[in-house]
């Protein structure tokens, strides 16, 4: 009888063990793929008992599976990565801190009315907007509120002429030199960056500060300009006509083209 | 002002960076550094606490340590400066323990462990009252003066929220008009250094202010009862009419006591000269812009003594050519050692120092002025000079150099009398220094006192007896015999060591003073900064003595103006004053009087046989008499011919080398740009000896040995101290400045010193044109001779890869070679506007300087001529070496166009702005220093290791917030200083108008005294820069590379004598 | 259970060396191969190997550690020679890489039979130069945590990164090269893995060698299959060998560097590649025939071929460095004139006349047969090759740095013990896989051989 088995004995699956005498091979026919197939005349096939199975049946499914599942987990690993660093998270977007004082934006900005630059006198001149000085909040809160408990620390700083320790809110990476008031002076209004602070009781950082956002605004800023009336109106939204109003402003304020806008040295020095 | 006013939001806003750690680039908005301030303020309060409790000690207090005293082990910290570190140790070989440890802790957090996490809480800490005129993130631009030896430099001081940061020049000032020098761009890091001392002592053991004051108090009756018998006072040179003042009220209170004046690196020369040639001392003053012939006899005007930023505005406005129809003046320099005067001479002849004096009579002489002088050898040479100053009688000018003696500087006052020149080029005025007297004589008096046991209290400041005495007066041994020695100086130098007391002195960024400039104009010291410190000024200390002590230095000045310009609205006065910077017309008028002296009243001079070796001492161009040693900035600074720097070393002439077999070689590491070889000699000299590294200088007069000052110190601080060796150990009084008789013989000991340009050939390129003016009248074009520029059209990048839009901006640089002297400014002004690190000498050697422009220096050398093939190395001798033509070229960022650093970025993170600027993005790069090896002109500068010092809360307050602290393992390079450019273009674009030529100045623009750098819009052809590079003199650095550079240069054009060629 | 066998008589074996000496059946040539894997006890010797090759392997982990403690200022990198032994060994190792390559792929679509008893751990040689040449872009960075920096990936950056550089080309032209060799070395080990599966006394090395044979059985179906993946893979593996080195060569010709900035430049890399990984594979392969008995499988008609491919591929070298002066004059270039000068009279001139012996002069030994047939001598020549081509890179990369456009800023560049630690240690670590790889798996490619009995017996019977 004929019998078609791997090249040579002990390479079987294991399955079967087989006895030949080499000298009884016959030939081992030319065709190079198949060159280790040979033909044995007369030996005798009998089942195994001297080599049990190594592995259980399912691991060949399991094998089959382990390939569908490396693909799957590597797709899944980077989309929480790649989606991880631009979630809250990460960015501490939406994130409130804790103040030694919870002063409201809402009250003071939705409210009372106040604008920005009653405390933040320096956004149209300098690259920092400022945070006030106590003086700034004594100027009411020597007459208003001027015995309420909470507001102790901000009397306690006066009289003790220490400052008030804020904790940061809006933190943009260290190498990015962001300088607020060419911004409010050429039609990016407060909101655009920093939402709707006049219905924040508590301030939070409403984007994500990432160089991406910046781009975004930067590679097309005319979705975001807005008329000098509104650039402190806390509730503008860009309307419907926006695109071409955009235009219109890029002109009027003649911003400089998007090939200067994303130079590196716009930002980074 | 408070601490508090460092605290504002502005400054917060990196707070986290020390927790970040070295794995993230860093902004400096001092912000970056303001973990800084946390100490300083803590600091602050010890004093207090400190102060509270010597007050509260009754009656005899014995304590050992100051932890014992203050019981604060962050103060001992502050005062026992374990850690400020200018400049990383060396890292590659010998690991010590803790290192092992934390590489064992790296080797298993291999992995990857190296964690990421959230920012931590920052905090934002707003003034409570926020100060007048102050706009958080804007500078603001302070008027005050440096004083410097008999001149004071009128300056601009940039604050930042409080802190100082960036010197600029005064305009309005007349030692300034705009521009400074390397010493007074260094200076606001003399404010910061680490080393001060910061507060008073008494041997070595703290003391308060108050108890100084009472034991100055108890001394003052004690020697008010004997009319002040044994009462001392030794400075330095004085122009403060308010010190003086200070100091004349005490001799009055105390008439037997004596005013002794010392400044070692001046010699009396000037003065006595003065007074040989007009009766008394008189300031004298050059008007270098009216001069059309100089002759400078070894006088390093341009560089160093009164007036030298002036002096190098004038001349080298007398040097711009705006075509081939232009003209220049013409200097002629004689001089024994290559100075950056000698080196932008038009004719330079090197002569032994005491022979310039023989060349003085003999000029005098030709001139008619008497004595049968002459200068065997250069009989030629001055036969040329003599005519060239005859034919320009009245617009000529002689300069005397200040270590030379009387008699040259009689001389020269002489020589430009009979010429006409006074009143004209030059004029005298009544001095400058408050008591001018020969500085020699008068430390020998109190030398003598001294031993005598005459003097018994000893107020020193503005001078270090103990380092810089002459050493045959033995001043240590001299000064022990003085009861009661106070010293007032900003470290705890050698002197110190030998005083009771110790004041620490404030820096003249935090005093209020005067000071008058070489010129007379008197300008007030306006404080930038509370003292950092617990120091005071000298007058405060002087006033300690005097029967109206803690009168405030404010207020005493203002009294002196206030009496001094009775009558006008003194307030008005007092605040056009500060603005201005200086007192309207207070210059001195010049007096009348020629020089009634003639060449035959002089003395026969003495000459020193050819054979014998010449030593001469010279104050080094860094760090001048020593004052500057602990300065990094300035010891890191290449000295301008030599190029080395931390290290001095005895300087001989190319022959006198190969005679004595003295050659140097480049080593192994670093090599050429950074680690050589020298040998090292043993000089004695006086009965002294002194042990130096060699260095071989071209053009150095043949058997000249310069030995520079300044070097050697054993207590100038962590920076300064056991560097180089002391040149003072074998100066004595009677051979100050020139010395015979010494030997100089080589040991078989070598000496690494570190030289960032050892190579002086071109090799035959293009890289530094020159010629003299005839050549550029008859070919306008000859930069351009044999330049292979290529066809800018020929590209295989489509045009609009370079879109630099016509009506847009084009920033772009030109540096006129012919108004470069190699002064360094420039390199100083860089390092402070943007954060430059101080690397350390062991780094220069590995070639890991940092400077973002450096200033080459070539001998125009053509080997195949002289001697068939100079392999560039100086020490190797060669003919052409003995008086070689010296030309400066600073080489920052050539920003091409066409840039090769850019294509092989693989991260972008160097790439092309719209307006033609090569960005360097440093939290992009990733250090792969394949830009670096593009760059054709190397300018590029790697961070190998942490090389920014973030512990030392000092240099946190020095930084530039507008300018990115680059960490370790990237590269960075010159920006054209584009935080400048970016906030003049905001300003212009909130304005809605276009930016104006010469708003925006980079840093080393404002600081070049000569002018020689411009920079501005390329595009617009009005600039000042289009007009520069529209000269024909304007080339570009290896033009055939086609990397198109932004920076241009104009070749440098030389003004030689017709006559002296033939000559 | 070996039988005699007649000589082969096959008349194109019998006038060379046989590849295969005679004598041997299925079962001794599985036997003998597999034995050093499952049976063979650890020797003495080959622990003293092991623990000399782990010790350089740790020398290198605390070098890199203290790298990325203190920054790259730790070598002696300087500007201007912004690299030196981190990209000299870079180089070296990709190319010594190549030979693995060239001979389990192109000499098989070849149907060269003397390949069979060396590509298997040729191309392990290829893996683990590969391992050590990727080191070095890496940790040679400023910022090596930054690194990813050069993968385009969609950054929160909103960019990209700047795909003109050669390094990123580097990236992906070495991470390409290292996962096809990979593959293609695995699909060549799982019949033998199915072999030693089989063969293996204990349970766990069954458990092992059988998870990684992938239930191999050997039907004609998984002949079939493997027979056409592995000319498949052979196929792919061939373009590589030629790409990876030109575009390494592309960091430097690209460059404008004098010295670098060479056309011949890809052409003589992959030459001078080839070289080096043959002389790799001959002081690898000569040790190991001896320490474990297989000079039957690797026999001198090997040796003398890989001596003559040394020889033919030396030629191609020494015309690339003859062509390098050639060019500088010819074009006339001032800057290449004066480097090539500089090469002969430079401070650094030692260096290129060592590599000069070393890579074309030594070599023109191997005309002689005696020479090409004397294992001592070609064991000796393999190391100086390796030596020489290790200068070659180094004359390239370090004294073209030196002396570049701007005479001021010339420089020099010495390493410091932290670079030869580094080198040292990639050393280590390429010795301890091998170490690792010739008791793990038979360093012989048992299938093969086997084919090779196959072939040589079928003249009788």
């Amino acid at each position: 009888m004929f019998l078609v088995c791997g090249c040579i004995p002990e390479s079987f699956g294991g399955h079967y063990r087989v006895t030949v005498d080499p000298a009884k091979l016959l030939i081992a026919c030319e065709e190079p793929a198949s060159a280790a197939i040979l033909v044995v005349r007369g030996g005798t096939i009998k089942r195994n008992e001297l080599m049990p199975q190594l592995f259980h049946r399912s691991a060949n499914s399991a094998a089959r599976i382990s390939i569908l599942a490396v693909v799957i987990l590597a797709t899944l690993g980077l989309t929480v990565v790649f989606g991880g660093v631009r979630s809250p998270n990460f960015t501490n977007q939406y994130l409130i801190r804790n103040q030694p004082i919870q002063f409201s934006h809402k009250h003071h900005v939705g409210d009372d009315g106040i604008d920005c630059r009653y405390c933040h006198t320096s956004v149209e001149v300098s690259a920092t907007a400022g945070i006030p000085p106590t003086r700034t909040c004594m100027n009411c809160h020597s007459v208003l509120y001027n015995n309420v408990g909470y507001l102790a620390p901000v009397r306690e700083s006066y009289s003790t002429d220490t400052s008030i320790q804020w904790v940061k809110v809006h933190r943009l990476a260290d190498y990015v030199y962001f300088n607020h008031s060419i911004h409010v002076n050429k039609g990016i209004g407060c909101s655009t960056c920093h939402g709707q602070v006049n219905q924040m009781p508590l301030m939070f950082q409403a984007n994500t500060l990432q160089m991406q956002w910046c781009l975004d605004c930067h590679r097309n800023p005319e979705q975001n300009l807005r008329e000098k009336k509104d650039i402190f109106n806390m509730d503008w939204k860009p309307g419907p006509d926006q695109a071409e109003k955009g235009k219109l402003l890029a002109a009027q304020y003649n911003i400089r083209g998007v090939r200067e806008l994303t130079s590196c040295s716009t930002c980074h020095r | 002002m408070n601490q508090r006013e460092f605290m504002d939001e502005h400054n917060h806003e990196h707070h986290h960076v020390q927790e970040r750690g070295e794995l993230r680039i860093l902004s400096a908005r001092a912000g970056a550094d303001v973990a800084a301030e946390a100490p300083l303020a803590k600091h602050a309060l010890d004093l207090a606490a400190v102060r509270g409790k010597l007050q509260a000690r009754a009656g005899k207090q014995y304590w050992r340590t100051l932890e014992e005293l203050a019981e604060d082990p962050h103060f001992t910290e502050l005062l026992q400066r374990e850690f400020p570190r200018q400049a990383p140790s060396e890292w590659d070989e010998g690991v010590d323990r803790r290192d092992f440890l934390k590489l064992m802790a790296a080797s298993l957090a291999f992995a990857g462990l190296s964690g990421c996490g959230v920012p931590p809480r920052e905090n934002v800490v707003p003034y409570v009252k926020q100060p007048e005129g102050l706009v958080l993130g804007k500078p603001l631009f302070f008027a005050t003066v440096m004083p410097f030896g008999a001149d004071a430099i009128g300056l601009l001081v940039e604050s930042h929220e409080g802190r100082p940061t960036k010197i600029e020049g005064n305009p309005d000032h007349p030692s300034s008009l705009g521009g400074t020098n390397a010493f007074a761009q260094a200076s606001v890091l003399d404010l910061y250094d680490p080393d001060r001392a910061q507060l008073t002592t008494n041997f070595g053991d703290m003391r308060s202010w108050s108890q100084f004051l009472d034991s100055a108090q108890a001394a003052a009756a004690a020697i008010k009862s004997t009319e002040g018998a044994g009462f001392r006072i030794l400075t330095g040179t004085i122009t403060s009419p308010l010190l003086a003042e200070e100091i004349q009220g005490l001799l009055k209170l105390y008439p037997k006591a004596k005013w002794h004046q010392w400044e070692p690196a001046v010699s009396d020369g000037g003065r006595e000269g003065a007074k040989l040639a007009f009766g008394r001392y008189l300031n004298t003053v050059y008007r270098v812009e009216k001069a059309d012939v100089i002759l400078s006899l070894d006088s390093d005007f341009l560089a160093m003594g009164p007036g030298n930023v002036r002096y190098m505005k004038e001349f080298f406005r007398r040097r711009k050519l705006t075509g081939p129809d232009g003209e220049m003046n013409r200097l002629y320099v004689v001089e024994p050692t290559p100075t950056v005067t000698g080196a932008t001479a038009d004719h330079r002849l090197p002569l032994r120092a005491s022979d310039v004096e023989l060349f003085a009579r003999a000029l005098a002489a030709k001139l008619g002025l008497g004595g049968g002088a002459s200068l065997p050898g250069a009989e030629k040479w001055i036969a040329a000079v003599a005519a060239d100053l005859q034919k320009h009688r009245g617009s000529s000018l002689v300069v005397a150099g200040e270590q030379q003696g009387a008699e040259v500087h009689a001389l020269a006052h002489a020589i430009n009398a009979a010429l006409g020149n006074s009143g004209v080029t030059v004029y005298q005025t009544e001095p400058v220094e408050a008591q001018p007297v020969n500085h020699l004589q008068s430390i020998t008096e109190l030398c003598a006192d001294m031993d005598a046991g005459k003097v018994d209290t000893l107020i020193i400041f503005g001078t270090n007896p103990i380092y810089t005495a002459p050493h045959d007066f033995d001043f240590a041994t001299k000064i022990t015999k003085v009861r009661n020695t106070i010293r007032v100086s900003t470290h705890f130098d050698e002197t110190a060591e030998y005083s009771q007391w110790h004041i620490a002195e404030s820096h003249f960024l935090e005093t209020w003073g005067d000071a008058r400039a070489f010129d007379g104009t008197l300008s007030v010291i306006q404080p930038l900064i509370a003292p950092l410190y617990a120091t005071h000024s000298a007058r405060e200390v002087l006033a300690a003595f005097s029967d109206k002590p803690g009168v405030s230095d404010y207020d005493a000045l203002r009294d002196r103006l206030k009496a001094a310009n009775s009558g006008a609205d003194f307030e008005k006065f007092w605040r056009k004053t500060l603005n201005d910077g200086v007192v309207a017309n207070s210059a001195f008028t010049p007096v009348a009087g020629a020089a009634k002296f003639s060449a035959d009243s002089l003395p026969p001079a003495k000459t020193i046989p050819a054979d014998q070796l010449e030593f001469i001492f010279r104050p080094d161009p860094s760090i001048y008499d020593g004052r500057f040693a602990n300065n990094g900035w300035l010891q890191e600074l290449p000295k301008p011919v030599t190029k080395l720097v931390w290290d001095n070393a005895a300087l001989v002439s190319s022959k006198t080398s190969e005679k004595l077999d003295l050659a140097h070689k480049a080593a192994s590491r670093g090599g050429e740009h950074g680690q050589i070889y020298s040998p090292v000699v043993d000089v004695s000299l006086s009965n002294s000896k002194v042990t130096a590294a060699a260095w071989t200088l071209p053009g150095q007069a043949d058997g000249v040995v310069v030995l520079p000052l300044g070097y050697g110190r054993t207590h100038a601080g962590y920076t300064g101290t056991n560097r180089g060796f002391n040149a003072y150990a074998v100066r004595v009084s009677s051979a100050l400045f020139t010395a015979t008789g010494g030997t100089l013989k080589k040991t078989d000991a070598e000496y690494s010193l570190a030289c960032t340009q050892y190579h002086f050939n071109m090799e035959g390129r293009k890289i530094l044109a020159s010629g003299t003016l005839e050549e550029y009248k008859k070919n306008p074009n000859f930069a351009h001779e044999e330049d292979e520029q290529p066809d800018k059209s020929v590209s295989l990048y489509k045009p609009q890869d370079f879109p630099y839009a016509p009506d847009k901006p084009a920033w772009a640089m030109a540096i006129d070679l012919s108004s470069c002297n190699g002064c360094n400014a420039c390199v100083v002004a860089c390092q402070s506007e943007n954060n430059i690190p101080v690397v350390g000498k062991d780094q220069v050697m590995r070639g890991r300087e940092m400077h973002w422009i450096r200033i080459d220096r070539y001998y125009t050398h053509t080997p195949s001529e002289t001697d068939g093939g100079h392999s560039g190395d100086p020490s190797e001798y060669s003919p052409a070496l003995d008086n070689p033509e010296t030309f400066f070229q600073p080489v920052p960022c050539q920003q091409c166009e066409n840039a090769p650093c850019e294509q092989v970025c693989p991260v972008g993170a160097t790439v092309h702005s719209s307006e033609g600027l090569n960005d360097m993005v440093y939290n992009r790069c990733i250090g792969t220093r394949y830009c670096s090896n593009n760059c054709p002109y190397k300018v590029r500068r790697f961070n190998f290791l942490r090389f920014q010092d973030w512990e030392t809360p000092q240099f946190k307050l020095l930084r530039n917030p507008e300018v990115t602290v680059r960490s370790r393992g990237v590269m960075e390079k010159c920006t054209y200083c584009v935080q400048r450019i970016s906030n003049v273009r905001i300003e212009a674009e909130k304005q809605n108008r276009a930016i104006r030529d010469g708003e925006i100045v980079t840093a080393c623009e404002s600081a070049c005294p000569a002018e020689a750098i411009v920079f501005g819009d390329q595009n617009d052809p009005n600039s000042r820069v289009s007009k520069l590079k529209a000269q024909q003199r304007n080339y570009t650095i290896l033009g055939e590379l086609n990397a198109r550079p932004r920076t241009t240069y104009l070749a440098a054009v030389r003004n030689p004598n017709p006559e002296m060629e033939k000559a | 259970m070996s039988v005699a066998q007649p000589p082969i008589n096959h008349p194109e074996i019998r006038r060379l060396e046989p590849v295969l000496a005679p004598g041997h059946t299925y079962e001794t040539v599985t036997a003998t191969i597999s034995d050093v894997v499952i049976k063979r006890p650890l020797g003495l010797g080959w622990f003293a190997g092991f623990t000399l090759a782990f010790t350089f392997l740790m020398v290198l982990t605390v070098a890199v550690a203290w790298l990325i403690i203190k920054g790259v200022g730790i070598w002696g990198i300087n500007v201007p020679i912004g690299w030196g032994f981190a990209i000299v060994n870079f180089v070296w190792w990709i190319g010594i890489g190549h030979a693995g390559t060239l001979i389990s792929a192109i000499l098989f679509l070849l149907n060269q039979k003397w390949r069979t008893s060396i590509n298997r751990f040729a191309e392990a040689m290829t893996l683990f130069a590969v391992a050590c040449a990727g080191i070095f872009p890496l940790i040679h960075t400023g910022r090596p945590w930054m690194a990813y920096y050069m993968f385009p990936y969609p950054s929160t950056m909103g960019i990209w990164p700047q795909f003109r550089s050669p390094l990123i080309w580097d990236v992906f032209a070495v991470s390409t090269y290292g996962t096809v060799s990979l593959l293609f070395w695995f699909v060549g080990l799982i019949p033998d893995l199915a072999t030693l599966r089989d063969r293996a006394p204990h349970k766990w090395q069954q458990m092992i060698f059988g998870a990684l044979a992938m239930g191999w059985r050997g039907s004609a179906r998984h002949w079939h299959r493997y027979q056409s993946a592995y000319m498949l893979l052979a196929g792919l593996a061939t373009p590589l060998v030629l790409s990876v080195h030109t575009v390494v060569s592309f960091d430097f010709s690209i460059a404008i560097v004098p010295g670098w900035h060479t056309t011949i430049f890809p052409p003589y890399f992959v030459a001078g590649a080839i070289y080096s990984g043959f002389a790799m594979v001959l002081t690898i392969a000569i040790p190991l025939r001896k320490a474990y008995g297989l000079e039957d499988f690797i026999t001198m008609r090997h040796l003398e071929n890989m001596a003559k491919v040394m020889l033919a591929t030396g030629l191609i070298v020494a015309y690339g460095y003859f062509f390098e002066f050639f060019m500088a004059e010819y074009s006339g270039n001032k800057f290449d004139v004066f480097l090539v000068d500089q090469r002969l009279h430079g401070p650094y001139s030692p260096y290129y006349f060592a590599l000069i012996l070393c890579n074309i002069l030594t070599p023109q030994l191997l005309w002689i047969q005696k020479v090409r047939r004397n294992i001592a001598a070609l064991f000796v020549m393999s190391l100086i090759i390796n030596t020489g081509m290790w200068l070659e890179r180094f004359v390239i990369v370090v004294i073209s740095l030196t002396r570049d456009f701007m005479p001021s800023a010339w420089g020099r560049y010495s390493a410091t013990v932290w670079d030869y630690a580094t080198f040292a240690g990639t050393l280590g670590l390429f010795t301890t896989l091998l170490f690792l790889f010739c008791r793990a798996l038979p360093a012989i490619a048992m299938a093969e051989m086997r084919e090779l009995v196959a072939h040589t017996s079928k003249d009788h019977d």
